[in-house]
């Protein structure tokens, strides 16, 4: 296999990323920001990137767990409070989803994460009332190209500074910016529930798929011209359909259209609009 | 002959013309203060760049009884003016437009000839394609302008070069994009390298006034430059951020260039024009 090379300028990227922050949160009538506070490399990374913006008083990190939540999470988003300085609230989700689980003991893994995922998004608007704060997305390019996400839970946020880094550009940033070492060297999980591991239940690494993403998305070969240039047939095929199968989860809900002007078809205007 | 010339790398205010109008008039006394004779203002200055159904309602045309263009004409008496709007002709068809300003009258208009319609860009959709184009007498001698896209493709700066420009004014909207481990953007590289290009092929002056700022997720990159006819790098603005940059253009280095260099003198124009035409003439009938 030919060599891909997703290293970045991390300076460069730095300052894009703060500017856009800084700039489109300021335009849209706010000075603060808030974070959903994981322990995980990507909430950390968008935590510090809104502290560099924004100034660490302005940053409200907000840890959400859940009974079963592994210590290390919480520890690890303290970690990044600390350091930064940030605002911070904890505020467990536990009583807010235990009354559903309980209606259906049968529940999966799946209802169970999607619950918690969309909790966590309401707990996360409300401190933005409460804060006068844009809530700050946490999503890479790997994760929402695989649609490894939670629509109107983990993906909610009026603005995303990650989605168009992959995974293992996330840990180059995450790197040059001082994230916690033990933050960026863990296992990436979702901590829905114990063992889980996005790698495990992808099935592949970060590192495999963000390679084969890039050759697919950004230099825009066909499945075959992967298979060619070294990837497996069957790895390739699946990727391919995840993407595909996961659009849903990118796009606003299609609006039927009836008349002559129709919002998200002929009504077309950046939010930035009048700023 | 000398003449000093600021490049206003400003950000903008999407679709709000007077509050883009009122940063134009303070950037150009600005510059009249540090001595400028012309300042250059970057692509859609005066509304902000990816406008969408927000196009009809910023146009404005370039005349004297114009709100917007009757402020900046008056300000044109002691310096030069380089600004972008959105124009709208009588037939009501909205162009991409740069417009020179000199002692208070309009001295050029040019429209925006290539609308790029590709990966995120989708001017095609709300804008008309600008049909003409020409270089123009200044003060300071024979100038021609281009936006963007425009001189991406080869053929509109050497179309200016054959009637006349010695100094290139391009100007910018440019989103930047291409992140890789370089410490610049694809994006600024490719433009960079075109314009020091030109000024090496053409042996002239090449200016490049590129906004900065952000609108929703796309950044704009700024790096303004001025190429001299050696090819040679003047100015640089830095990346991303406002600037108003000042340089001197010497246009006795036309001469110096020219006489060590006769590549306008060399140049085979009737041979371009027959074999342009042969080589027209016989894609017409092979795509037949």
């Amino acid at each position: 296999m030919h060599e891909i090379d997703l290293t970045i300028d991390t300076d460069l990227t730095r300052q894009i990323l703060c500017g856009f922050l800084k700039t489109e949160i300021t335009r849209a009538g706010f000075q603060h920001a808030v974070v959903g506070l994981s322990g995980g490399i990507d909430s950390a990374l968008s935590c510090f990137l809104a502290a560099e913006a924004l100034g660490a008083q302005n940053v409200l990190a907000v840890r959400m767990p859940y009974k079963n939540s592994s210590a290390d999470s919480l520890e690890h988003a303290q970690l990044v409070i600390d350091q930064l300085g940030v605002e911070s609230v904890t505020i467990p989700i536990t009583e807010m989803v235990e009354p559903l689980f309980q209606r259906d003991p049968e529940m999966s893994s799946m209802r169970r994460g999607n619950i918690m995922a969309r909790a966590r998004m309401i707990v996360l608007y409300d401190q933005s009332e409460v804060f006068k704060g844009l809530v700050v997305g946490t999503g890479n390019k790997t994760e929402i190209l695989l649609g490894y996400t939670t629509l109107y839970g983990d993906s909610a946020c009026a603005l995303n500074p990650l989605g168009d880094l992959y995974k293992t550009q996330v840990r180059q940033l995450a790197r040059a910016m001082g994230v916690p070492e033990v933050i960026i060297q863990k296992p990436p999980t979702a901590d829905l529930w114990k063992g889980q591991t996005d790698e495990g239940e992808l099935g592949f690494t970060y590192t495999e798929v963000d390679k084969l993403l890039y050759l697919l998305v950004d230099q825009r070969y066909s499945p075959q011209d992967c298979v060619e240039a070294g990837f497996a047939e069957e790895f390739v095929r699946k990727v391919v359909e995840k993407i595909r199968r996961n659009h849903f989860k990118r796009v606003l809900p299609p609006i039927a259209k009836l008349t002559n002007r129709t919002v998200g078809y002929d009504f077309l205007y950046l939010r930035d609009w009048g700023t | 002959m000398k003449f000093r010339i600021a490049l206003a790398q400003i950000n903008t205010h999407l679709g709000m013309v007077e509050q883009n109008l009122d940063k134009h008039l303070q950037w150009i006394e600005q510059a009249r203060q540090g001595g400028a004779d012309l300042v250059i203002f970057p692509e859609l200055s005066l509304t902000g760049y990816v406008l969408q159904d927000l196009t009809p309602t910023v146009a404005h045309s370039p005349t004297a009884d114009d709100p917007v263009f009757q402020k900046l004409l008056q300000e044109s008496r002691s310096l030069d003016i380089v600004v972008g709007f959105v124009d709208e002709d009588r037939r009501h068809r909205f162009f991409i437009a740069a417009a020179y300003l000199s002692r208070g009258e309009v001295m050029h208009v040019h429209h925006k000839l290539y609308l790029p319609t590709y990966g995120l860009f989708d001017e095609g959709r709300f804008f008309a394609w600008g049909d003409h184009i020409s270089a123009f007498e200044t003060r300071f001698g024979r100038m021609g302008m281009l936006i963007c896209e425009d001189f991406w493709h080869a053929s509109p700066p050497y179309l200016l070069w054959l009637d006349g420009a010695d100094v290139f004014l391009f100007m910018s909207a440019s989103p930047g994009r291409g992140l890789s481990a370089k410490p610049q953007l694809e994006s600024a590289r490719w433009v960079e390298q075109l314009n020091q290009a030109y000024a090496s092929l053409f042996t002239a002056f090449v200016v490049h006034a590129n906004r900065v700022g952000y609108e929703d997720g796309l950044n704009f990159w700024g790096g303004s430059t001025i190429f001299d006819p050696d090819g040679n790098e003047l100015l640089k603005a830095p990346y991303h951020q406002e600037s108003l940059v000042f340089a001197e253009i010497d246009m006795n280095q036309l001469h110096r260039t020219r006489a060590r260099l006769p590549l306008l003198r060399d140049e085979r124009t009737a041979l371009v024009q027959r074999e342009l035409e042969r080589i027209l003439n016989r894609s017409t009938q092979m795509n037949r």
